[in-house]
């Protein structure tokens, strides 16, 4: 009788489990920091704080595990929230809302100057930042905007997703091919950086007669499951010319699927493959023209916030709430070393 | 020739099949085939081809089943014994299989994360993920045998820290292998045109059986599960056996860490092998074994482990939204669960007899 319990029991947690496979959804947001502007916070920050003690932060962020793109995001902002930028800094990393509420609670009552914030999640941070607010904390977010009056926070620095599909999309449009057929390799339903890059090129098929999708599948950012959706289309026969992957990684698992079936491409072969994130790795497959497009995906808030916490202290204020970072798109033609060295998380 | 035929029915008795545990994913993997040759018989389509490098291989969806089941299959040899020891899950074994993979990469890579050469031969790298998989094996093991904490609950620990350690095995970079050499073990061996992973998984189903067959592992893990106070009477050392089916499954994990790793010569922490571990058990539990411990049938879960690759690459096929695969695995999981109770079987044998009862009518 244990034994069968003990069966259903596991049976059940089986079933959730696998239910709830789709829920992670890994980080993925972009914001460009241009050459002149991360050397002009640089230079600011080389400055210590008009009061000359040091300005206390508490940063939390998700785990710097999570993709690429987190481990740079987390090491910029390491480099940036120094002593010797006039900063004491404290982080706090989890992939859990509640534990990352726990640590803003945690910060607040250490009585930091100014909150960072990346939301795991973008709803429950009411309460905790009007204790903030109570306190007069100054609350910033980056990466990842979340569901509370603007009022909370004094700023909010962000990708346009919804961007960067549309600058992809446009340069595969002006690749001038008589035909688009794509395979359309998709992140975590749901995700920001999905919805975004999904959907320019859905509205770009809606739009145009000789785009069609081949087939449209979402690979959860795992190369893997890319490799087999890609497979499933060479197995069944179907032609397609253009691979656009959602992310660096999934393209890679795309072209692994290609080699082993023979099928060429980059730049002048029989299929396009495009990515996002600009992984270091991925814009040398560029370089080496390999692949053909990698969209942006920009990591480098740091200099941004720093900007916006000087303006703050010097008592100026903050004019845009929402800034977005400017994003750019590398083409396999035109990328060069110093672009690989410099964009490549 | 009466006398033929009569055996011939008796061997077709199907109260008999029902009751043969290996029916159950046979039956699953006739349904999945019936199935796509109704709907496209193209699916069994193999064609001969070249790759990028210019080798043989041969393509088609019955060989990228053969080729994407084989780490499951693998994984498959370990849970069974596992769930047979301990009448419990490993559900680390997912992020065991990144800590094994990081290993390979590190050793292969040594302080370069992109190197031109393998700084180490792959058997050498190899050899030490099996130590470390067994290690982390261990740690499981003695934790459930010696500790009798819960097999769910132990694994829990690893399941939750593993990829962390694996990426901190590779400082939290991400190694790319770029010689053709090692890309091999989960590809192609040049001038075969069978998958290796094909090939692996074979050598460790053969070792397996003839593990099963001359030793003594298999009869002990049953009793062991079945009844531990009484084997432990008949002389055997039911937490040794739990600790040893743990150890195995760790060096299952490494067999499949080197072909996950091998496939894109790469490492994603966060994603490599993700739910694998409710794949591996849910092929155990479509080879009609008990979750609970006890009997087993080892080739019923290796088979269960290609009915379900069988199952993933069909549902691609048709173009089932992949965020949909876990629902679809969810209803196989509950309709084996409901049909392996016992009440279910007789239920099945009834109707089987029945039915028979009712030809001899008729004839």
């Amino acid at each position: 009788m244990k034994k069968k319990l003990l069966a259903v029991l596991m049976s059940a947690v089986m079933v959730m489990g696998l239910t709830a496979c789709g829920g992670s959804a890994p980080a993925e947001s972009a914001a460009p920091a241009d050459d002149s502007a991360s050397e002009a916070a640089t230079d600011d920050a080389a400055a210590p704080a008009a009061s000359g003690d040091l300005i206390k932060v508490g940063i939390i962020n998700n785990d710097p595990n999570e993709s690429g793109y987190r481990t740079a995001n987390d090491k910029d902002l390491k480099e940036m929230f120094t002593k010797e930028n006039g900063y004491d800094a404290s982080f706090a990393y989890s992939l859990k809302n509640d534990e990352q509420i726990t640590a803003a609670q945690k910060f607040i009552t250490d009585g930091v100057d100014y909150l960072l914030l990346s939301a795991a999640d973008t709803a429950g941070w009411d309460t905790v930042l009007k204790d903030a607010q109570d306190a007069g904390i100054r609350v910033i977010l980056f990466d990842r905007t979340i569901d509370a009056p603007d009022s909370l926070y004094e700023a909010s620095i962000v990708s346009d997703m919804a961007k960067e599909g549309q600058t992809a999309v446009d340069w595969l449009a002006s690749q001038n091919l008589s035909e688009y057929n794509v395979i359309h390799i998709q992140g975590v339903m749901g995700s920001a950086a999905q919805q975004g890059r999904s959907g320019a090129l859905d509205s770009k098929v809606a739009a145009e007669s000789n785009w069609n999708i081949v087939t449209q599948q979402t690979a959860e950012w795992n190369a893997e499951k890319a490799q087999q959706i890609v497979q499933s289309v060479i197995d069944a026969g179907t032609p397609f010319n253009v691979i656009y992957a959602e992310n660096d990684d999934m393209a890679k698992g795309a072209v692994a699927a290609l080699d082993k079936a023979n099928i060429s491409h980059g730049v002048g072969k029989d299929v396009i493959v495009m990515g996002f994130d600009c992984n270091k790795w991925a814009l040398e497959e560029l370089l080496a023209q390999n692949w053909n497009y990698d969209g942006q995906c920009n990591p480098f808030q740091a200099s941004y916030i720093d900007e916006i916490i000087k303006t703050i202290e010097s008592g100026g204020t903050v004019s845009e709430k929402t800034i977005i970072m400017d994003e750019k798109g590398f083409d396999a033609t035109t990328i060069t070393q110093d672009d690989v060295d410099n964009y490549g998380i | 020739m009466s006398q033929a035929r009569k055996q011939v029915k008796k061997k077709f008795n199907p109260a008999v099949l029902f009751r043969k545990q290996i029916f159950i994913p046979i039956a699953a993997l006739l349904l999945l085939a019936i199935f796509n040759l109704i709907a496209d018989p193209s699916f069994y389509k193999i064609t001969l081809g070249y790759n990028s490098a210019g080798d043989p291989v041969l393509s088609g969806y019955l060989m990228t089943i053969l080729d994407y089941g084989s780490e499951l299959a693998i994984l498959a040899i370990g849970m069974t014994l596992v769930t047979a020891a301990s009448g419990g899950q490993d559900i680390s074994v997912g992020a065991a299989i990144a800590i094994a993979g990081s290993v390979i990469l590190r050793v292969l890579c040594g302080t370069d994360s992109r190197p031109d050469h393998m700084q180490a031969p792959v058997i050498v790298a190899f050899l030490i993920a099996c130590v470390v998989a067994m290690l982390f094996g261990a740690f499981n093991g003695a934790l459930v045998a010696y500790f009798k904490i819960q097999p769910m609950v132990a694994t829990l620990i690893l399941f939750t820290a593993g990829r962390s350690i694996a990426a901190w095995i590779n400082n939290n970079e991400l190694p790319i292998i770029s010689d053709p050499s090692f890309a091999v073990y989960g590809g192609f061996i040049p001038g075969i045109p069978i998958p290796t992973p094909f090939f692996i998984a074979m050598v460790c189903v053969i070792i397996t059986m003839l593990i099963l067959k001359f030793t003594n592992l298999g009869l002990y893990t049953q009793s062991v599960g079945i009844n531990e106070s009484s084997s432990k009477l008949n002389g055997l050392d039911p937490a040794f056996i739990k600790f040893l089916s743990f150890v195995l499954l760790g060096l299952c994990v490494a067999v499949a860490g080197l072909i996950k790793v091998s496939r894109l010569s790469s490492i994603n922490y966060s994603v490599i092998a993700k739910d694998i571990e409710m794949d591996a058990i849910l092929a155990v539990a479509l080879g009609g074994n008990s979750l609970g411990g006890g009997k087993f049938n080892m080739t019923a879960s290796i088979l269960g482990a290609y009915v379900i690759q069988f199952l993933t690459t069909t549902l691609y096929k048709f173009n089932v939204q992949s965020d949909a695969l876990p629902a679809y695995k969810a209803v196989v999981v509950i309709v084996l669960v409901v049909l392996s109770t016992p009440k279910a079987r007789e239920f099945m044998g009834k109707i089987a007899k029945s039915l028979k009862g009712s030809e001899r009518s008729v004839a």
